[in-house]
């Protein structure tokens, strides 16, 4: 084991961190909001919309989020149409297409957490907030939202770690993130096992960062399932 | 032993149904059943489980949408329309809304809302439904608190309280709207024995004060003291109603007979 070299590499691989935390983070944003449309299409009873959220799910779930870079990175590029839409200068780029491929493929899952979330708020709560005169708007905002966020918190906590890995992907398409940059090193070094352990204690510390922000929300948002009496 | 004082035949009517019609699939819950609720009066349903009292109470605040019948909230007709495939639906929403918030609901299994402090469940609705300014209705909160008697448990959350202590928030939490009508929905049946009076002790204080109140209860010697009449329900018609005295002590009914024998013999 090359212990300098470790050392030596770090700052470089900690260099991808922010490209890392950018991609997951933007990703993660837009994933959320396109997540929450598809979950209330899927429960707005209108069967046109249900099964447009259906098949979404069905695709981006069901294919590999790598298929999915490839396809927009690689695929979209061939299509005369997209090549001289406004779009291109966005969809050109490594970077975007990563974004794109990642938030498309986060909402799928997303909204699946969202959709039971919501469903799993007590009818009762429901019945309540009706009881008291409150219109579908004001129970959504007041009562359903708050309810479904605390339960959706730790499934969606580990969705976002599994982001923070996937993201790793993006190196495919010549994105310098963590792991496209320690490929870059171990190109010039060789040294696969050094360098991949840098960037896997780097990606151990990120979602450690991660888990440890989920739970203290869950703790801010949740005190009453702490103090039981 | 106290006794509710008799309907007051003068007093403006402030909950009546006609007719209602009730049918869950091809269960027919209710069968055509009518009620009129006078201010001051207090009116037990009272009945077997699936008799559908719970059904005629909660078609009351559209809970249940009746297939048939006329509800009438203090002199205002709910409107009712034919919906999608032929079910009865509320014709206007904001209607509905509005008349809830003259009714409070108690439920079996209190339904607070377990993300909010007792505090907030009780200022909720006053504040965001009724626009009440958040101060005016804290302090109003604190004062029905006190008068259930959990004032020192306002910053707490349901789930730190007892069934009785979750059950008195809710009553409060729905006096906290100073509704016209207060509905109970078997208040009692989801606590602990030794927890019932607190909760019977804070409706007979309403009773007392004289608000109108219409409850589904088991509980025939809380009917009897604290009921200015008693409706008993049977397979989704209404067998026999009156006072009391009459009804829980020599009623006519064989099906009465058989529901109270049933009933004594359980609770002895």
């Amino acid at each position: 084991m090359n212990w300098t070299l470790m050392w030596d590499a770090l700052p470089r691989l900690a260099a991808g961190v922010p490209v890392t935390v950018q991609l997951v983070l933007f990703a993660e944003l837009a994933g959320v909001a396109l997540a929450t449309g598809m979950a209330l299409m899927r429960l707005s009873g209108n069967p046109v919309a249900d099964w447009i959220a259906r098949s979404y799910v069905f695709v981006f779930r069901g294919t590999p989020l790598l298929v999915q870079i490839f396809l927009i990175y690689y695929g979209l590029g061939q299509f005369g149409g997209v090549r001289e839409s406004v779009l291109w200068p966005v969809l050109r780029e490594p970077y975007w297409c990563a974004i794109l491929a990642m938030t498309l493929n986060t909402a799928a899952y997303g909204s699946e957490i969202i959709r039971g979330a919501i469903q799993a708020v007590p009818h009762g709560q429901i019945e309540a907030a009706r009881a008291c005169g409150m219109g579908r708007f004001l129970l959504f905002r007041r009562i359903i939202v708050p309810i479904a966020v605390r339960q959706a918190l730790p499934a969606y906590g580990n969705e976002v770690i599994l982001m923070i890995k996937a993201s790793s992907l993006a190196s495919t398409i010549t994105l310098l993130e963590v792991t496209g940059i320690a490929r870059r090193i171990i190109a010039q070094t060789f040294a696969v096992f050094e360098i991949f352990i840098v960037a896997g204690a780097i990606y151990l510390v990120l979602n450690f960062a991660l888990a440890w922000a989920v739970r203290a929300t869950e703790r801010r948002l949740t005190p009453y399932a702490r103090a039981r009496v | 032993m106290h006794r509710h004082p008799p309907t007051n035949p003068d007093a403006p009517e402030a909950v009546v149904v006609q007719d209602l019609h009730k049918r869950f699939g091809s269960l027919e819950v209710l069968k055509g059943v009518s009620l009129t609720a006078r201010e001051g009066d207090v009116i037990a349903l009272i009945g077997s489980s699936g008799s559908g009292k719970s059904t005629m109470l909660r078609c009351i605040n559209l809970l249940e949408v009746p297939d048939e019948g006329r509800i009438v909230i203090g002199g205002e007709a709910i409107a009712l329309k034919k919906g999608r495939g032929g079910r009865t639906v509320p014709a206007d929403a904001r209607q509905v809304d509005r008349l809830r918030t003259r009714l409070g609901m108690v439920f079996q299994s209190f339904n607070l809302w377990t993300h909010m402090t007792i505090l907030q469940n009780v200022i909720e609705a006053p504040v965001h439904v009724l626009g009440v300014p958040k101060d005016e209705a804290v302090d109003r909160a604190k004062r029905l608190l006190d008068k259930v008697g959990i004032l020192a448990k306002a910053d707490a959350y349901p789930g730190q309280l007892s069934g009785g202590q979750q059950q008195r928030a809710a009553i409060a939490r729905a006096l906290a709207m100073q509704p016209k009508v207060m509905l109970f929905d078997e208040p009692t049946s989801a606590l602990d024995p030794e927890l019932v009076g607190e909760v019977l002790l804070v409706i007979r204080q309403l009773a007392d004060e004289g608000a109108t109140m219409i409850l589904v209860t088991h509980e025939m010697d809380f009917a009897r003291e604290v009921a200015s009449e008693v409706v008993f329900l049977h397979q989704g018609r209404i067998e026999e109603q009156g006072p009391p005295d009459r009804v829980l002590v020599t009623p006519e009914s064989d099906r009465v007979r058989q529901f109270l024998a049933r009933h004594l013999s359980n609770s002895a």
